[in-house]
């Protein structure tokens, strides 16, 4: 299709405009990270800080503990990532190249979950967790992906799956091989980008998630970097320059994580919206 | 040989086949083992808990725990708890605004980056971009930007000589100011909007053009038609999140002012950890079940109607 180059034009503006809406809140975020507050309160306001003023990020970083926030959500993140990996790719398989009886209607049971609130499960997950003596630990927070890590993942896997050509299976069986070896040494190696959007989905859920940590943990100690920066914000409200700094600080490995792997994000994105 | 494999064929093969099948089914089950298990602990297991929890007048800080039938149902429905209604209709309000803002805000975002633009993959990215920041920094980037008195917002519209808001510290506008701050993410939309669009024939285009119509002509007939499939995905998946709205809740507002942003989810929250009465929290979480089984099932329902498959589906 070829649009008129007047057509054209006024596209050009408007994506422009609607780009600028977009990202204008990320300019204002890092500009006021960098400001004194005395600068941030200008009226018309200021958009190049002078002198930038590196050290917010240090008095931000250092007023609370955001070192062990770091740790903590990196050993949750990575915990459940390897998890989720694991065992969603596993049951995928078992979902799409293995053929039994009575495994679509497994799959589409499964699938049902989808739909559910996760609100419906919440309070009984809660109370079974501390019932076992796993309250304010890490445990509710991880072993659920270590259990096919999610419904979404393996729904997205299989997809991709199903695409791979049967003969590559049986080339395999006639050389010898069980169901672990075409996992192992076929499918998983092919569906390298497929395994990469899961786990890129599944570190920025992981990061991002807030309403697991903030019912699981108690102790100030645990705390991810999700629940210390609402922390952060209760005790420092009107500091808006450490705030803001802290925040960019949280963001930063998001945009690094999708920047680095846009490529699969959109592919990912797109191999579940078109299967609605 | 060619003559013995026919007359000693079926009995082997039928062996055979079925070892082979009781094979498959006994690695099927344990390679999806940990699915289905995780179905059964982690999904089943608490649906059914919750349902039977509902059903009781649980309460952390009391001691004995006691079946009431459905009373906790008939609490909530009694007129007695204005909290429920009011965290109903706020919810409602909240679905009914975000959720067509989003759908038609996203698919105009996403036909303008399907035009035969150079800088596709630019927009594309600076677009998708806000939808992977952390909600918690995400609410702390608008809470600043709506401030009242220093944010920015305010401070261009008094620039411009417009009126200024009280934004999410307002009762009349903290639902509003909350869609805005949603609409901030809608990328991911965007996307598979765009995935929908790419996906139509260039022939169907062309032959609007042989025929003299223009750009509405190919929106309407074509485009909009063609892309029903997208739009319905794309409705369900934004009532299903809309219905659930917390975060907001918790980080911006606390569900003020006034009980105004009396979120659903928040008010379930708020009635199991900070009231501790799990029991009633539990009744509240089927009813919203509930409702977004409902709200789904009608929209299913209407995408007979509008919904359009190709290739003699549905249509």
């Amino acid at each position: 299709m070829r649009e008129s180059r007047l057509k054209l034009g006024a596209g050009y503006v408007a994506l422009g405009l609607i780009s600028l809406l977009f990202i204008i809140p990320f300019i204002w975020l890092i500009r006021s990270s960098l400001m004194d507050l005395s600068q941030i309160f200008v009226m018309p306001p200021e958009w190049i800080p002078h002198p930038f003023h590196w050290d917010n990020y240090k008095r931000a970083l250092t007023s609370l503990p955001f070192g062990t926030y770091f740790v903590n959500t990196l050993v949750i993140v990575a915990s459940v990532m390897i998890g989720t990996v694991l065992t969603s790719t596993i049951s995928a398989f078992g979902f799409s190249r293995i053929r039994w009886k009575g495994r679509d209607a497994v799959f589409a049971v499964l699938l049902s979950s989808m739909m559910l609130p996760g609100a419906v499960t919440l309070i009984p997950s809660f109370l079974g967790w501390k019932e076992l003596g796993f309250y304010d630990t890490y445990y509710p927070l991880i072993v659920p992906s270590f259990f096919g890590g999610g419904i979404f993942n393996i729904f997205l896997l299989r997809q991709f799956y199903m695409s791979i050509p049967k003969d590559f299976d049986e080339a395999a069986v006639v050389d010898g091989a069980g169901y672990f070896q075409i996992y192992w040494r076929i499918i998983l190696p092919l569906s390298r980008s497929a395994v990469i959007v899961v786990a890129l989905f599944t570190f920025l859920g992981t990061w991002n998630d807030f309403m697991g940590p903030l019912i699981y943990l108690k102790s100030d100690s645990r705390f991810t970097l999700a629940l210390g920066l609402q922390m952060f914000q209760g005790s420092y409200s009107a500091q808006w320059d450490l705030l803001m700094a802290a925040s960019a600080v949280v963001i930063l490995p998001c945009v690094l994580i999708f920047l680095l792997g846009q490529r699969y994000f959109l592919e990912g994105i797109t191999l579940t919206g078109l299967k609605g | 040989m060619q003559t013995n494999i026919p007359m000693n064929a079926p009995v082997p093969v039928r062996r055979k086949a079925g070892v082979r099948e009781r094979k498959a089914l006994f690695y099927g089950l344990l390679f999806t083992a940990p699915a289905v298990l995780g179905f059964i602990l982690f999904t089943a297991g608490p649906m059914i808990a919750s349902f039977v929890l509902s059903l009781t007048d649980y309460n952390v800080f009391k001691e004995s725990v006691s079946f009431i039938g459905f009373d906790n149902y008939a609490r909530l429905f009694s007129g007695q708890d204005e909290s429920f209604y009011r965290s109903l209709g706020v919810t409602f309000y909240f679905v009914l605004l975000r959720v067509p803002a989003c759908i038609i805000i996203s698919f105009i975002i996403a036909l303008l980056l399907n035009m035969n633009i150079k800088a596709r993959a630019l927009f594309r990215t600076i677009i998708y971009l806000p939808s992977i920041v952390p909600a918690v920094a995400s609410a702390m980037i608008w809470m600043w930007l709506l401030n009242p008195d220093l944010g920015l917002i305010n401070m261009m519209l008094k620039w411009l000589h417009l009126p200024t808001s009280d934004w999410i510290f307002s009762e009349k506008s903290v639902i509003p100011s909350i869609v805005l701050t949603t609409l901030w993410g809608i990328g991911g939309t965007v996307i598979i909007f765009l995935a929908g669009l790419s996906g139509i024939p260039k022939q169907y285009y062309e032959a609007v053009d042989v025929d003299g119509g223009g750009w509405y002509h190919k929106l309407r007939h074509i485009t909009i038609p063609m892309v029903t499939p997208t739009i319905f995905f794309n409705a369900v998946m934004t009532i299903i999140s809309s219905f659930q709205v917390f975060n907001e809740a918790y980080i911006l507002t606390q569900g003020g002012p006034n009980d105004k942003s009396l979120f659903f989810v928040f008010y379930l929250w708020r009635t199991a950890f900070r009231d501790t009465e799990m029991g009633y929290a539990s009744a509240l979480a089927w009813v919203l079940f509930v409702i977004i089984l409902a709200f789904t099932f009608l929209v299913f329902r209407s995408s007979k109607s509008w919904v359009h498959y190709e290739g003699g589906g549905p249509s």
